[in-house]
């Protein structure tokens, strides 16, 4: 059977899938959490609202930590740690030769459309993130390493969603 | 004995290096199992790529079996490790819309990071969505505060909500991401392949 020839160039998915959970492990050891994504974006959108309005930001649950006067939102752990998936990913693409500035999507697709889609997924997942109290990696796998039940909510409602929903995108994908 | 910093054996300020150093292996393994790659990402959902179960699958369970082993050693305090309250309409409703992203833009938080990283600008530009999506949220956030905190559940376990065993849970899942591992591997082989 033929070898698709981008994949083979990647890391055995168990081995990083096992590396991964490592990294997690670790997290919980050493500061007694797990990993997360969307808070490092909510620090910033709470900081930038508290800096351009903080009137509004003081009088709004949401926003108020951004108008405080105590220690900046960004100041953070999820931030330290997104700006460490930022130079991690920059470090690994740069040793396999996968630093290029592109817009990829499917060929039945322009890439005005894929770009259109990208922004429409991240205003869901930004919105779904507030909701479910973290992403993907905040709330579904650290919260299932956990063994938390919002894990598995989390979890199972993602990737069933993302089936259910499928069929209806795959002019986007395939 | 572990969690470390949430006991003040490693100072607070360490606390942030740490946090960059495990983003710095998070966002490198990340990347060099192909997560920023969004073509790649959806192929879980169309069975051509399956990447995405067997990497989660495997981290999850790996960090689970190493929770419960540190337990056992006695080498982490699991009481004093982070474990997300269960919310159960709110954690529905937002695992939903987010798996309607998912499909729609490819990526989830984590892995838009890393792509954007090596230079992915519909990643960057979901970002910018995510950016807006929790700006959106906020600015409404007196509408969703009383459904956001409905139905809570505490600090709950799912083993405790299916009414088993924490070994036979684990077990459980364990079983279930093998089955899921061999399984994937032959419908990857018989759905076409698509070039990405």
């Amino acid at each position: 059977m033929e070898e698709n020839k981008q994949a083979s160039k990647y890391m055995n998915p168990y081995l990083a899938g096992f590396i991964l959970g490592l990294v997690l492990l670790a997290s919980f050891y050493f500061t007694g959490r797990g990993l997360g994504a969307s808070g490092a974006v909510k620090s910033v959108v709470v900081t930038t609202v508290g800096t351009v309005a903080p009137e509004f930001a003081s009088s709004t649950l949401f926003f108020e930590s951004g108008a405080s006067e105590g220690e900046s939102p960004l100041k953070s752990w999820l931030v330290f740690e997104v700006l460490g998936v930022l130079l991690g990913g920059l470090i690994s693409g740069a040793f396999a030769g996968r630093l290029k500035l592109k817009v990829e999507h499917s060929p039945k697709i322009s890439s005005k459309t894929r770009l259109i889609a990208a922004v429409l997924g991240g205003i869901l997942f930004g919105i779904g993130s507030q909701f479910g109290r973290g992403c993907t990696s905040g709330a579904a796998l650290s919260g299932m390493a956990v063994l938390s039940t919002a894990g598995f909510i989390s979890m199972l409602a993602i990737f069933g969603t993302a089936f259910l929903f499928a069929y209806f995108m795959r002019k986007l994908w395939i | 004995m572990g969690p470390l910093v949430t006991q003040d054996i490693i100072g607070g300020n360490w606390n942030f290096v740490l946090a960059f150093i495990l983003g710095l292996f998070f966002g490198g393994v990340l990347e060099q199992a192909g997560f920023s790659s969004s073509r790649k990402l959806a192929g879980v959902f169309y069975g051509y790529d399956f990447v995405v179960l067997r990497v989660f699958f495997t981290a999850a369970i790996t960090a689970m079996v190493g929770l419960l082993f540190f337990h056992y050693f006695e080498w982490i305090d699991l009481s004093l490790v982070y474990v997300n309250p269960t919310f159960w309409p709110s954690a529905l409703t937002g695992g939903a819309i987010m798996g309607l992203g998912f499909i729609v833009g490819g990526f989830c938080p984590g892995t838009s990071v890393c792509a954007a990283s090596i230079g992915k600008i519909d990643a960057m530009v979901f970002l910018v969505g995510i950016f807006i999506g929790i700006s959106l949220f906020g600015f409404t956030y007196d509408w969703w505060v009383d459904f956001v905190f409905a139905g809570d559940l505490g600090r709950i376990k799912v083993y405790d909500s299916l009414g088993m065993r924490q070994g036979s849970f684990a077990f459980m899942l364990i079983a279930v991401a093998l089955i899921a591992f061999y399984a994937t591997r032959w419908i990857e082989k018989r759905v076409k392949k698509v070039e990405y």
